[in-house]
């Protein structure tokens, strides 16, 4: 189905923002959220009354949601969106804010995520993540992703033939593109042995396979493009993006996203292929899953997945640039912020604004989210396509 | 293969006792379809009226059609396990308590794809498998995929044995060992391997035929013991309570009266005194100690026995009174089964109908034998049932009580005495 | 007079010079309770609930609410209990006359025969012979039959059951007859559990203990116990049932008053040890 849509004309993303991670706060989400308003504000000069459109996503923000946070940091608002689509929100948040700016809804749309993390936030969100969850997946040894991911690890190292080293190829690249990332909780550098012979987790993943839950915060800003201009912001342009959700469902375990469904589409609205992109963020909660948004982005065929990260090098120097700023695997997950973390990594680095390591004439960028273990299988999946501004 | 169970050394009694820690019981009401059909030791899946759909997660409208009109129909639970894991993780101090763990996601031959504890003789994906329903340590139904063929100590392995209540090096407390069921139950039980049988018995005057006999059982300990005497359940929970693994109430006073059959409160108030009071006794004295044992190593307390009735679900006139004195100790029991619930240990009604012995001689046959019903017994405490209807008559009662308990009534009206 | 003569027995009672036996078992759960055949109506076992105790349920206080038939422990039979005595004036515990309460007691010393058999049976040869060894028994006197029963003190054996039913011993019909005919007694005590025969079902008419002395107005008494602690003759029994409306009898505190002069019996092998009834069997 080739179905031509609408471009996003001159709708432009701004102001990539972090608010520092830290491994436990006893702040509430609020805090953090209001950090990254704070810092939009600061770097873009708006004032909070100029902000007339909020996207917000977060797991902490319970009993509150976009709503309550209105209140909250005095905010009046003429275009409000909750996105709780995990690590697929940052890709939706930016297709929702673009389609308020271009039709006029909004003028600036800030895009917010963030969360605390208290010592017991993480057991007590995965207990209550999902009617399905909680029926019928956590009751099961309560590993949370940890068991989900593994089933579908196992299962495509089964299928294709990957191999532990694959992934460990991805998790020590990353690593050293974190290295130079100020936010980073990870710090030391990560041999490929240290990889191999961690603490098992769920067979087959061990500890450096698994994210850590931190608190923090991530943020951009949506604007039409002369507006951005007259703030002499530097900004980038959306080319195309795409969303899905609960895509091939009778699937009997998750081997592919819904990505596969849509690329295609997404570089027809770019008018551009795989080749020509400069650097990539996946939503990297476990390395199998950089894997298969590798193959169902387009950079090559269902199972070729171990083939080609062989044959490439993933640092910001390398041969397919790839989670530069670490990704959550080194940076660490605060949340929902996770779902924003690549997004923010390619703002930076197509603006010209990179934080740590640089990626050579980054001109394309595509970030890719995934999300939501519903029961076995994320079911949101989304990316986006954006080009360096001027 | 899975190892076979080793007596577990004596308890060192300087240690603390672990205190029970459960799974996570938190169900969707919809969920709680599995749950009651995992009582009955059932796999039930809902199905689509409409399309034919079988559906998994449990939910409330077709995953196809949107039809609401969901029936939850029994599964055999054959399917093809597509993946597995071994956590050595968990976010829940039940399971990190019980670490490593295996699961494994499965694709059901009916359709849905199920996650579920894989027993250790499972062959790694991809491989057959058999899915059952078992109730687990929260109370809530637990999928669980064993071997497309039984093998040999299969009930032994690590994870399954969490979610049964095996009388195997087990302490156990029959408490009327001397009714034709109570004295075969003793023996069903030392033959499961139970290393220590409390026999209970009241009346010591009255000596059935073949009681003596138990007492010659190496693993057999007589007690003295009468439902109806607060202070010698006190006592002798005093002495053994602290020790009870297993609790199988089997004292029955069954008389065959209804209202106007007999003049007086002195029969009901006699059935009312065993059976319901003896009970409450039992259960006030009993229980606190077994409570704190829940997960008392791997002989740890693990299951309370009611030998209820079928005529509890709807009076059976003939037994008028009877009836009444089992309906008032169902209704207790699930009382206890709430009150056991913190701690792990279930409770499990068993509700036969008619039992081959002197009280329902004049009713006709088919009557449930005690040696089957005592199998029973013992069936039910090595699976994952924790509602048992036992023989033909119970089964049948139970299906028209579920149909509609209403006509049920009528028709027990007008049995023939 | 009469004055005096009270005056004087509490005095002979303080000196101890007047003795008082205790002839009760004490009322436990473990204490058997006479069976019927299932069909029947039962007697209830005696059974005691706490109410509180210096706790939650009564901080200050220890008490207990009790259950039990008229006929359990150590207890006294009315005329009314049997279908002989059901029509006679006077004849349920609150109707008959206090004055019956105390009476003289003639203890018949049966422990030989009944360690013997069982079953023993008194007959009219044997209260004869008595009666020529100590005196004839007078009217309106308890006549207690000694056998040592409450020595047994495993239910087991006190119960005495089995295929063909309870064997204890009591009297003959013949005795009865004699006793409430020629003698005008005031009522029959035993040391078992019925003041008849384990066995009288068999005996004609069956009970006859209960249809004759019932039948005739007099009483019974069950479940004593140190009978071999009185003297054959010369004991004051003091037996008053709980005084309950149409009542067939009731448990109750049964002493005996007992002079020092009196001779104590030859074969007693608990001299002034007072018994307490049964002890709880001992648990594996």
């Amino acid at each position: 189905m080739n179905n031509r849509r609408a471009a996003y004309d001159d709708v432009v993303v701004t102001t990539p923002v972090t608010v520092p991670y830290m491994r436990y706060s006893i702040r509430g989400a609020h805090w953090f959220l209001a950090g990254a308003l704070a810092e939009v504000l600061r770097r873009s000069g708006l004032g909070k009354d100029a902000i007339d459109g909020l996207c917000v996503s977060s797991f902490t923000l319970a009993p509150d949601t976009a709503v309550g946070l209105t209140q909250h940091l005095g905010l009046t608002l003429r275009w409000l969106d909750h996105i709780p689509m995990g690590g697929a929100c940052g890709i939706v948040a930016l297709r929702r804010a673009a389609r308020a700016v271009q039709s006029g809804d909004a003028t600036a749309v800030a895009c917010i995520a963030g969360d605390t993390n208290h010592t017991d936030s993480f057991r007590q969100n995965l207990g209550t993540f999902s009617q399905f969850a909680r029926d019928a997946s956590y009751p099961y040894g309560s590993g949370g992703p940890n068991a989900s991911f593994a089933f579908l690890t196992s299962y495509y190292m089964r299928t294709y033939g990957a191999k532990a080293e694959d992934f460990g190829k991805l998790c020590v690249a990353q690593r050293s593109n974190a290295l130079k990332f100020p936010y980073a909780l990870m710090k030391k550098p990560l041999s490929l042995d240290e990889y191999l012979t961690a603490r098992p987790i769920a067979d087959p993943l061990r500890l450096y396979d698994c994210v850590m839950p931190c608190a923090g915060a991530e943020a951009f800003l949506v604007l039409r493009r002369d507006e951005a201009e007259k703030l002499g912001l530097p900004y980038a342009r959306i080319l195309a993006t795409i969303e899905r959700h609960n895509a091939y469902p009778d699937d009997p375990i998750q081997y592919r996203g819904g990505w596969a469904l849509d690329c295609d589409e997404m570089y027809a609205q770019a008018e551009i292929g795989p080749t020509d992109i400069d650097l990539v963020a996946a939503y990297d909660d476990y390395p199998v899953i950089n894997v298969m948004q590798i193959e169902d982005l387009g950079f090559c065929k269902k199972g070729e997945g171990p083939d080609f990260v062989r044959r490439h090098s993933f640092t910001a120097d390398g041969s397919f640039p790839f989670n530069t700023s670490g990704g959550q695997l080194s940076v660490g997950q605060a949340g929902a912020a996770g779902g924003f973390l690549g997004l923010v990594e390619i703002i930076r680095q197509v603006t010209g604004q990179p934080l740590g390591a640089v990626v050579a004439e980054a001109r394309l960028g595509l970030a890719s989210g995934f999300g939501m273990i519903n029961y076995d299988r994320g079911l949101c999946s989304g990316a986006a396509i954006l080009a360096a501004g001027q | 293969m899975t190892r076979p169970l080793v007596r577990p050394p004596r308890k060192n009694p300087i240690l603390r006792t672990r205190v029970p820690t459960l799974p996570p019981g938190g169900r969707s009401r919809v969920a709680l379809g599995l749950t009651a059909a995992a009582a009955r030791g059932r796999l039930e899946l809902q199905v689509c009226r409409d399309c034919g759909t079988v559906q998994y997660p449990p939910r409330e409208a077709c995953r196809v059609c949107l039809s609401q009109r969901l029936d939850w129909r029994q599964q055999d639970g054959a399917g093809e396990l597509v993946s597995d894991t071994t956590l050595h993780h968990s976010n829940e101090l039940f399971y990190r308590e019980r670490m490593p763990w295996r699961l494994g996601m499965i694709k059901l031959d009916c359709g849905p794809v199920i996650v579920a504890h894989l027993h250790g003789d499972c062959a790694p994906a991809p491989s057959r498998v058999r899915v059952r329903a078992h109730i687990d340590r929260a109370g809530q139904a637990a999928l669980i995929a064993i071997p497309e063929k039984d093998t040999s100590n299969m009930a032994d392995d690590r994870q399954l044995r969490e979610m049964t209540c095996d009388p195997k090096f087990r302490k156990v407390l029959v408490t009327d060992a001397k009714t034709a069921l109570g004295h075969t139950l003793v023996e069903a039980v030392v033959a499961a391997g139970a290393d220590l049988v409390w026999a209970g018995y009241a009346e010591p005057w009255k000596k059935p035929p073949g009681f003596e006999r138990l007492s010659k059982l190496p693993q057999v300990s007589l007690v003295p013991l009468d439902l109806t005497d607060s202070r010698a359940v006190k006592d002798l929970a005093g002495e053994i309570g602290g020790r009870v693994d297993i609790l199988i109430n089997t004292a029955d006073h069954h008389r065959n009266f209804g209202i106007a059959a007999r003049d007086g409160i002195e029969v009901a108030r006699a059935e009312m005194d065993t059976n319901y009071f003896g009970l409450l006794r039992l259960a006030q004295e009993f229980a606190p100690a077994m409570r704190s044992r829940g997960a008392d190593g791997q002989s740890s307390a693990v299951a309370w026995v009611n030998l209820l009735s079928v005529f509890a679900l709807s009076n059976f006139p003939p037994h008028g009174t009877y009836s009444a004195s089992k309906a008032a100790a169902l209704s207790l029991a699930q009382c206890l089964r709430a009150e056991f619930a913190p701690a792990g240990v279930r409770v499990i009604n068993v509700f036969p109908g008619p039992i081959d012995d002197e009280w329902n001689q004049a009713l006709p046959p088919p009557k449930i034998a005690p040696v089957r019903l005592a199998a029973d017994i013992v069936e039910a405490l090595r699976g994952g049932a924790e509602d048992v209807f036992p023989g033909d008559i119970a089964q049948d009662w139970l299906s028209r009580w579920r149909d509609n308990p209403k006509a049920l009534e009528r028709e027990l009206a007008v049995m023939p005495r | 007079m009469s004055e005096s003569v009270l005056l004087q027995l509490v005095a002979e009672l303080a000196s101890g010079r007047v003795r008082v036996v205790d002839l009760t078992q004490t009322l436990s759960p473990d204490f058997p309770q006479i069976v019927l055949p299932p069909e029947m109506g039962q007697a209830w076992p005696f059974r005691i609930e706490e109410a509180s105790r210096y706790d939650a349920r009564g901080p200050g206080w220890y008490w207990n609410n009790f259950s039990c038939s008229e006929h359990t422990g150590t207890h006294f039979d009315a005329p009314i209990h049997w279908i002989s005595g059901r029509h006679l004036p006077d004849n349920s515990t609150d109707t008959i006359p206090a004055t019956r309460f105390i009476a003289p007691a003639c203890v018949l010393d049966c422990s030989r025969e009944a360690a013997a058999d069982a079953d023993f049976l008194l007959t009219i040869d044997f209260l004869r012979n008595w009666e020529r060894r100590h005196r004839r028994i007078p009217a309106g006197s308890w006549v207690l039959m000694r056998t040592d029963w409450s020595k047994r003190l495993d239910p087991v054996a006190y119960q005495n059951l089995d295929e063909t039913g309870q064997h204890t011993p009591g009297p003959d019909a013949d005795a009865v007859k004699f006793l409430v005919d020629e003698r005008q007694v005031l009522g029959f005590g035993s040391e078992a559990i019925g003041t008849d025969a384990g066995q009288a079902f068999h005996l004609k008419p069956p009970y006859p203990c209960h249809y004759y002395m019932h039948g005739s107005g007099r009483f019974g008494l069950q479940c004593l116990t140190n009978l071999d602690l009185l003297p054959p003759t010369g004991a004051i029994v003091i037996a008053a049932p709980l005084k309950i409306k149409e009542g067939s009898g009731s448990p109750l505190r049964v002493v005996a008053l007992v002079p020092t002069t009196a001779r104590a019996p030859a074969h007693s092998s608990h001299k002034g040890v007072k018994k307490k009834g049964l002890i709880r069997k001992q648990r594996r």
